[in-house]
């Protein structure tokens, strides 16, 4: 293993990680609920009546969140390394798998682990492995 | 009220994975490259966020009233089961093609990267095609629980 010192950002990660850390903290001491998008945004498929409004408040938030970003900073400029056909492949699974396994990387793996749930850690370590596992054959044993 | 924090605390969440480098599938995805060039900075994106939720998740379990009034609804199960793993591994083969999750693809989305769109649009179809698929195990669990 060698560390990729170029991209390596250890101070703005982790100051990203205790804005996310206080998103989860005032959402579940201020609204009372779990902060994990795949439930958030799952839950519109079918939220009964008065369900939705919440969900759709939060998730207006992130998609507005590029925009104020670019008021303070110079815009992020993703690299996305999958064509369509891989994007559309990954989104499918990311969809179907975390609706039956109830969480994605905020609700199990922020969420979870910050309130020592046993499901969480290993929901959290299967996608973790899962990742590695499939960047591993992607980008060693494929290309 | 309770629109605007939900509101606020989305954008919060958003600006929180834009300056933590999540919104950029390429470095998710040199995170996940154990193998290879590693860049070991999304351990500390999960480091900051769980040391902030760990207390206040601590400090959840002693009130039953969230402050601004409604319930504080925490998920209850604790039972290990085959649609958690199964599903869970799913997701992060979904996870490692992209480089891109739920959280991360919405804001990208909002960044108007048509990638993170398809990306979103799939996910969605992936949502629905487990909700209403007959016999989905949301007939046994009427709630999404982490």
């Amino acid at each position: 293993m060698t560390i990729d010192w170029m991209h390596f950002t250890p101070w703005t990660s982790l100051a990203g990680g205790l804005l996310i850390g206080l998103a989860v903290a005032l959402f579940l001491l201020l609204n009372g609920r779990v902060l994990g998008i795949s439930g958030i945004a799952g839950g519109l498929l079918r939220a009964r009546k008065g369900d939705a409004g919440w969900r759709l408040a939060f998730l207006a938030g992130l998609l507005v969140a590029p925009a104020v970003w670019a008021l303070f900073r110079a815009p992020v400029v993703p690299r996305f390394d999958a064509g369509w056909p891989l994007l559309v492949v990954a989104g499918l699974l990311v969809g179907w798998g975390t609706r039956h396994g109830s969480g994605c990387t905020s609700g199990h793996g922020v969420c979870g682990l910050s309130r020592l749930s046993p499901r969480s850690l290993v929901a959290t370590l299967a996608f973790m492995g899962a990742g590695f596992a499939t960047v591993f054959v992607l980008r060693h044993w494929v290309a | 009220m309770q629109r605007l924090t939900e509101f606020l605390i989305g954008l919060l969440f958003g600006l929180g994975l834009m300056l933590a480098g999540m919104t950029d599938p390429g470095k998710v995805l040199g995170f996940l490259d154990l193998a290879g060039s590693w860049d070991p900075s999304l351990a500390f994106v999960m480091g900051g966020a769980i040391g902030v939720g760990f207390f206040a998740f601590a400090l959840a379990r002693r009130r039953t009233q969230a402050f601004l009034g409604g319930a504080i609804e925490l998920p209850a199960r604790r039972d290990i089961d085959r649609p958690l793993v199964l599903g869970s591994l799913v997701f992060g083969v979904g996870w490692g093609l992209a480089g891109l999750c739920p959280g991360p693809a919405l804001v990208a989305a909002g960044a108007g990267h048509w990638q993170a769109w398809l990306f979103v649009a799939a996910m969605l179809a992936g949502m629905a095609a487990h909700d209403f698929a007959p016999l989905s195990s949301n007939d046994v669990l009427p709630e999404h629980r982490p």
